[in-house]
């Protein structure tokens, strides 16, 4: 067991990250652990959490902004922003519960770290959008800012967003700026019943192409629509489609009559009030509609909508595959049954031919180790990459292996 | 006489000249060179007319082999290389030097592919801004950002300023609608930055790209989100008796939970101005203007308005006016679009384009005709008042002894203050050459050393547009070619 090293505050965090690099120590950087059993397991002498870096640091409602330290619980924001009416845009979804680790411990560094968005994220962009400024610390023990609190700011080469979905490989962020938006005044979902994958994502991408601002489009085959709670739509036994409309309360139901007219020929849907809504899309936040037996694994796949149906058709021929659709095909969740490598091969082929890129989410630690959790680098892309890895943190010792096997 | 520094050009390049032309005819033919003195004096400058440099060879390629053949070219033969898209860059970002290749992607101009189910288009990089929506919008969709310039500036330049405009309190700015890029690294070297799909893989590199000002590599096409337009959009104009009161009307509307697609700000100098060039319909007897647009069904934008009515009449409003329609909606636009030029026909002037908090607009505000007022100058202030993007417009006489020095001060004295207040030195315009040296009053050494190894990533000898963006000294080392200098001893 590593020993863990836990700052208090910036200054004592880059004091201890400038010490390791002297040493150079390898250092596995944690939240509060909520994203431990996701990705590779990085190799490192200490773990260093950002636990101790607690706090909103400044919030602006009129100028929908806020700053908090990295290592502040995502439940605390989003308490402190719905006590004025607002929320984060992007859904961050919580992975805790589907790999085994604590639910709603995510921090919010992690949560840029990641940049994993939930279905918000099609109306109002991902995290990584959403981000403004940092200040972290790199490999060399150097503490750094990049962007700022406004909205708008193209002064110099943004290192904020480009540290986004690095996984704590470059930086430890010790503070985040990011915006924020107001809550919807009400939203509706329409559930369409019964269709197959294929028609259920041609008929969210119709959605998505008219002007009425669909917030979520989740496609749900039987298996995963017979784990939801919500009582209107629950023990169905059919697949579900479920669009989400937000606006404010005069307008809403212009907007679902309009939607229910584009999408006449996929049947008639079961709509869902704005307390129905709430509570469904928060189904899929934490993933609960999976169904998680032991030892399966879980993929992330980035698609083109129009070839998401068919990644997933040719999947299954290889394997008893669970899966559903997100951003109305663009996000595929995907689960697989054991396998020595997570059922990397099949699901790799069956991305790479049509476009597109998997992660490996969760799967057991030796599996996680020996096989790709990130899509392999093109050569020229690696090379850029090994670059900025070593530009931050040339000795290699920050969250070292927890992308890639070999930097 | 101006004073930013530009570093003297390399008298052994220009020596070597006739050799470069042979050299370069013979890999990409002598149909895309432009060799002569008038063909190449038309790429001196850009939008920052202030400073020219007339460089020594303009290239105009059609593919992206013939852009690697050029990059790699140049590297074999250490010459600096600058992108250029249309050359409206107001900071000066495609300034050539004496000594370098303008490269500029103007011949580069299709659309590849549109895909209206995945809602994305493939297009060149010297395609104009414009162009883009004009070939989607018989489909009914848009690409977003909408910078004022964006009749003639090209997306490559979007891409590499990371340009915002009016509309973007909604729909956000270049990061966030390009997808993915193909770009040609500096030793000739093709790359696909991001791709098709919402998610990229691996490291961000995109979102470093995006804003790097042309010093990472040279973009040749790129992949950008199509967003459905909306139903029918609807601006109304509402005139204050105070700064103050416009400002803290914004934050009202914000308050209250109403996020227009725009929310626009003039004062009394720029109304005036923009009302005598385009007749646009603008109350004369406000100190300050703010032009709010609004989007959804005619029903919805009737609601919204008039929500925003009841908002704006809690600061005493001298004026409220919702357009009444299509060709009002135009001419309200057509004045705020033409700002600019406008106040270009009366006057010599500086457009800043520092951000502020919005809660300090009244505060600026005050402390810009100041500044304006000790440097014996006049100031229009106009800017985009949703994200407190401001563009004071400081006017000045350039045939008047002095004055272009003055108007550089008074400029400088504004940034600084954007970002005293806790905002940047430039919300969209870029750093360039204009605002290099004041990047030390927002960043801190390690700071911009941080971002100068990106730079050395990408460009380990420094030739893609260099002397831009950093502050000249710090980048001597690195542009005299010394690759390894940022990534140790910086
Ligand atoms: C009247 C007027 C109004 C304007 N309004 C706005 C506005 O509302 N919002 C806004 O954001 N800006 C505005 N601008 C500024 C300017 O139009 C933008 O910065 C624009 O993006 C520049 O595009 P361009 O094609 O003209 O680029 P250029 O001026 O040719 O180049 C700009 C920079 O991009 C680099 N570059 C160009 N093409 C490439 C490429 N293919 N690959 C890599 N690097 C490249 C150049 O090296 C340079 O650093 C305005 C300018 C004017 C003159």
């Amino acid at each position: 067991m590593s020993e863990l090293w836990r700052p208090a505050a910036e200054w004592e965090l880059q004091t201890m990250v400038s010490k390791l690099a002297r040493e150079k120590r390898g250092i596995e950087i944690v939240g509060h652990g909520a994203l431990r059993n996701t990705g590779r397991v990085a190799k490192s002498d200490v773990v260093l959490t950002t636990a101790g870096l607690k706090g909103v640091t400044l919030y602006e409602p009129t100028e929908l902004v806020m700053s908090a330290r990295a290592g502040t619980p995502l439940y605390e924001i989003e308490a402190v922003l719905a006590a004025r009416g607002q929320m984060l845009a992007f859904e961050p979804v919580d992975l805790g519960p589907a790999t085994g680790a604590p639910g709603g411990a995510l921090s919010i560094g992690g949560v840029f770290a990641t940049n994993f968005s939930g279905s918000r994220r099609i109306l109002a962009g991902s995290a990584r959008d959403n981000l403004l400024g940092v200040r972290a610390v790199n490999g060399r023990g150097e503490l750094f800012k990049s962007g700022g609190r406004v909205m708008k700011n193209v002064t110099g080469i943004d290192l904020a967003r480009g540290l986004t979905g690095s996984w704590g490989t470059l930086a430890i962020m010790t503070e985040v700026t990011f915006k924020v938006t107001p809550l919807p005044q009400t939203m509706q979902t329409l559930a369409f019943v019964g269709l197959p994958d294929d028609l259920a994502i041609e008929a969210m991408n119709v959605a998505l192409a008219t002007p009425l601002e669909i917030s979520g489009a989740v496609h749900l085959p039987r298996n995963c629509a017979a784990r939801i709670r919500t009582p209107k739509i629950k023990g169905l036994d059919k697949p579900l489609t479920l669009l989400r409309l937000e606006t404010f309360a005069a307008a809403i139901d212009e907007r679902r009559e309009k939607l229910k007219g584009a999408l006449k020929v996929y049947g008639a849907p079961i709509e869902l009030d704005s307390e129905e809504t709430f509570s469904l899309w928060s189904e899929f936040r934490a993933l609960s509609i999976m169904p998680f037996s032991a030892e399966t694994s879980l993929w992330r796949i980035s698609s083109l909508p129009t070839k998401a149906a068919e990644i997933v058709f040719a999947i299954q021929k290889f394997m008893d595959a669970v899966a559903f659709y997100d951003w109305a095909g663009g996000l595929i969740w995907l689960e697989v049954p054991a396998a020595a490598d997570a059922g990397a091969a099949d699901v790799r082929r069956a991305v790479a031919v049509r476009g597109g890129h998997a992660t490996l989410i969760r799967a057991e630690p030796q599996v996680r180790s020996s096989v790709d959790v990130f899509e392999p680098l093109k050569p020229e892309i690696e090379r850029l990459t090994r670059g900025i890895k070593s530009a931050f943190d040339p000795s290699g010792l920050l969250n070292r292996g927890r992308m890639y096997a070999n930097f | 006489m101006p004073h930013i520094e530009l570093p003297e050009p390399d008298a052994g390049v220009i020596r070597r000249l006739p050799i470069l032309i042979e050299g370069l005819k013979s890999r990409v033919g002598p149909d895309l060179m432009i060799l002569d003195e008038d063909g190449r004096r038309a790429y001196e400058t850009d939008a920052f007319t202030a400073y020219r440099r007339i460089p020594m060879l303009v290239v105009l390629p059609r593919t992206t082999d013939e852009v690697s053949k050029i990059l790699k070219f140049a590297h074999e033969n250490d010459i600096k290389v600058v992108p250029r898209g249309a050359g409206t860059s107001l900071c000066g970002g495609s300034l050539p030097t004496e000594d370098a290749i303008v490269l500029c992607l103007s011949k580069m101009n299709r659309v590849i592919e549109v895909d209206y189910t995945n809602r994305i288009a493939r297009v060149e990089a010297g395609i104009t801004n414009l162009q883009i929506t004009a070939e989607v919008a018989k489909n009914g969709f848009f690409y977003a950002p909408d910078p004022s310039s964006q009749l003639a500036c090209s997306l490559g330049g979007n891409i590499a300023m990371n340009s915002g405009g009016a509309h973007c309190l909604k729909y956000g700015v270049t990061t966030h609608n390009v997808l993915g890029v193909k770009m040609v690294l500096i030793d000739g070297t093709i790359v696909e930055i991001g791709g098709p799909t919402l998610e990229r893989n691996g490291y961000d590199l995109l979102s470093l790209v995006i804003g790097s000002e042309g010093q990472l590599g040279v973009v040749t096409e790129a992949t950008v989100k199509l967003v459905p337009s909306p139903e029918a959009a609807r601006p109304m104009m509402i005139g204050f008796r105070s700064p103050e009161a416009a400002g803290s009307c914004v934050a009202a509307i914000i308050a209250a939970g109403i996020i227009p697609v725009a929310i626009e700000y003039m004062d009394h100098a720029a109304i005036e101005v923009c009302e005598a060039f385009a007749g646009a319909g603008y109350p004369l007897d406000v100190e300050a203007l703010l032009i709010v647009e609004v989007e959804g069904s005619e029903g919805e934008i009737g609601i919204l308005l008039g929500r925003i009515a009841e908002i704006a009449a809690r600061f005493d409003p001298k004026t409220v006016k919702i357009s009444s329609d299509a060709d009002q909606s135009a001419r309200i636009w057509a004045g705020r679009k033409a700002a600019f030029g406008a106040i270009g026909r009366i006057s010599d002037y500086l457009c800043m384009d520092g951000t502020i908090p919005l809660a300090q607009l009244p505060h600026a505000l005050t402390r810009i005709s100041q500044i304006c007022a000790e440097h014996d100058l006049k100031v229009a202030n106009i800017f985009h008042a949703g994200d407190g993007n401001l563009h004071p417009l400081v006017l000045y006489d350039a045939n008047s002894p002095g004055e272009a020095d003055r108007a550089e001060a008074a400029g400088e004295a504004i940034l600084r203050l954007c970002v005293e207040l806790g905002g940047c030195l430039t919300g969209e315009h870029g750093v360039g050459i204009e605002k290099r040296e004041l990047m030390t009053t927002q960043f801190s050494p390690t700071d911009l050393i941080v971002q100068m190894r990106v730079k050395t990533v990408f460009d380990p000898t420094w030739r893609l547009n260099p002397a831009k963006v950093f502050p000249l000294e710090a980048t001597g080392v690195m542009r005299a070619g010394n690759a390894a200098s940022t990534s140790e001893a910086a």
